[in-house]
C-alpha cells in the first residue's frame, strides 16, 4: 500500500525521451523487407539444390552475397525489435529484462553465425 | 505477465433471474453483470424480461426500466442521455458504447450487458475511472501560452480550427482505451486512445505554444509506442472518431522532429 496521489500514479517516472527510434527503425526495416523478401526467396531460393560446388559458386557472385547478407541482416533485426515489443507487451520485471537480454543477444549471434556463414562461401 | 483468465474471485457466476411480466406478447431478455463489494460474493450475471410494448428505444430506457421498476439495486452511471456526457459507457453486445445512443433494436437476442473489460469494478456496471482521469490531466488538457495574454482574445484562423473536428468531440467515456489491448495489458504506463487523442488535440492546436513540450512528455516506449495500430478505438468509438489516426499523427510529428 502505497500513499499516492492520481497524478503521480499516472505520470510515474516521466517520459524516458526514448521510443521514436525504435519506432522510425520498425518503419525503416519494413520499407527495406518490401523487395528484400520476394528477391531473397525467388533469387537466392533458385541456387538452392545443387551440388555443394554448385551452391558455393552461386553464392560467391557479389549481387547474391550482398542480397544475402542485407536480407539476413534487415530481417533478424526487424525480428528482433519486433519481438521486444512483444515482450514490453506482456511481460513484466524480472522476466521482462531477461528476455529482453536472451533475444537481443540471440539476434545478434544469428547475425553474426548468419554473416560468418556467408563470408565461408562466397570468400 | 499478463493474466490471459480471470482471477478466481472475478470469475462469472449464475445470478438470480427475474419473473417475466404478466400478460406482456413482446418480451426481451436482458442478462446484466452484477457484482457488490460489500457482499463477497463472485460477480454473478442477473437475468431480466422487459415488456419491450412499455420500454423505451434505448439501451439506457431499459436499464432504467429495470432499476424502477425490478430491481432497486441495479446500479450504473448515467446523465445526460444524449451522448455528450460519457458517463453510461458500457460493454453492450460485446461492444464498449453509450447506453443512450445504443439502440436496442442493434441487438439481435439477448441483450447482455457487462462493465468497460479490464478495470476495477466499483459496482455492478461501474467501472473505476480514476487512474483513466489522471491520466488524461497529466497530458495537460487545456491551453499552454508563453506570450502575454492579448488584448481581446487567442486568434485562430478558420483552416486551424477546422483542424479540431475529430478531436474535440471526445466525451471521455472510455470506451477506447478499455476496448484497446495494449490498454490492457499496459494501462498502467499506456496513455490509451483517449488520453493520446486529447494530447494530440492540444498538440495540433495553432494557439498553443507548448509543443514541444508535450511531445517530449510523449516521448516514451510505454506512454505512446504501446499503440500498436489495432484499431479497436477506431472501431468502437460512440462519437465515431478516430483516435488510432490522432496517435499516428503524433507519432509522425516525432519522426519530423527527430529525423
Amino acid at each position: 500500500m502505497r500513499y499516492l496521489t492520481d497524478r503521480k500514479r499516472a505520470v510515474g517516472l516521466g517520459a524516458s525521451g526514448a521510443g521514436t527510434h525504435h519506432h522510425w527503425q520498425m518503419m525503416v526495416t519494413s520499407i527495406l523487407l518490401v523487395p528484400c523478401v520476394p528477391l531473397f526467396i525467388f533469387i537466392v531460393g533458385a541456387g538452392i539444390g545443387g551440388t555443394y560446388e554448385e551452391v558455393v559458386a552461386y553464392f560467391s557472385r557479389p549481387g547474391i552475397a550482398i542480397l544475402t547478407g542485407l536480407s539476413l541482416s534487415v530481417i533478424i533485426v526487424h525480428m528482433m525489435r519486433e519481438a521486444q515489443a512483444a515482450i514490453e507487451d506482456y511481460m513484466h520485471g524480472v522476466a521482462e529484462k531477461l528476455a529482453l537480454v536472451a533475444v537481443t543477444a540471440f539476434s545478434y549471434t544469428l547475425i553474426a553465425a548468419g554473416l560468418y556463414s556467408l563470408v565461408k562461401l562466397a570468400l | 505477465m499478463v493474466e490471459f483468465a480471470l482471477p478466481k474471485n472475478s470469475r462469472m457466476t449464475v445470478g438470480k433471474t427475474w419473473p417475466k411480466p404478466e400478460g406482456a406478447t413482446n418480451v426481451r431478455k436482458f442478462q446484466i453483470y452484477r457484482w457488490n463489494p460489500d457482499d463477497g460474493k463472485n460477480p454473478q450475471l442477473d437475468t431480466y424480461f422487459l415488456d419491450m410494448d412499455k420500454c423505451g428505444p434505448m439501451i439506457l430506457d431499459a436499464l432504467i426500466k429495470i432499476k424502477n421498476e425490478i430491481d432497486p439495486t441495479l446500479t450504473f452511471r448515467r446523465s445526460c442521455r444524449e451522448g455528450i456526457c460519457g458517463s453510461c459507457a458500457m460493454n453492450i453486445d460485446g461492444i464498449n458504447t453509450l447506453a443512450c445512443i445504443y439502440g436496442l433494436d442493434e441487438v439481435k437476442g439477448d441483450v447482455k450487458i457487462y462493465p468497460l473489460p479490464h478495470m476495477s469494478v466499483v459496482k455492478d456496471l461501474i467501472p473505476d475511472l480514476t487512474h483513466f482521469y489522471a491520466q488524461h490531466a497529466s497530458i495537460m488538457p487545456w491551453l499552454e501560452t508563453k506570450t502575454n495574454r492579448p488584448a481581446k482574445e487567442w486568434k485562430q484562423s478558420i483552416e486551424d480550427r477546422k483542424k479540431l473536428d475529430g478531436l474535440y468531440e471526445c466525451v471521455m467515456c472510455a470506451s477506447c482505451s478499455t476496448s484497446c489491448p495494449s490498454y490492457w495489458w499496459n494501462g498502467d504506463r499506456y496513455l490509451g486512445p483517449a488520453a493520446l487523442l486529447h494530447a494530440y488535440r492540444w498538440i495540433i492546436d495553432s494557439r498553443d505554444e507548448s509543443t514541444g513540450e508535450r511531445l517530449d512528455n510523449l516521448e516514451d516506449p510505454f506512454k505512446l509506442y504501446r499503440c500498436h495500430t489495432i484499431m479497436n478505438c477506431a472501431k468502437t468509438c460512440p462519437k465515431g472518431l478516430n483516435p488510432a489516426k490522432a496517435i499516428a499523427h503524433i507519432k509522425q510529428m516525432m519522426v519530423e522532429r527527430a529525423v
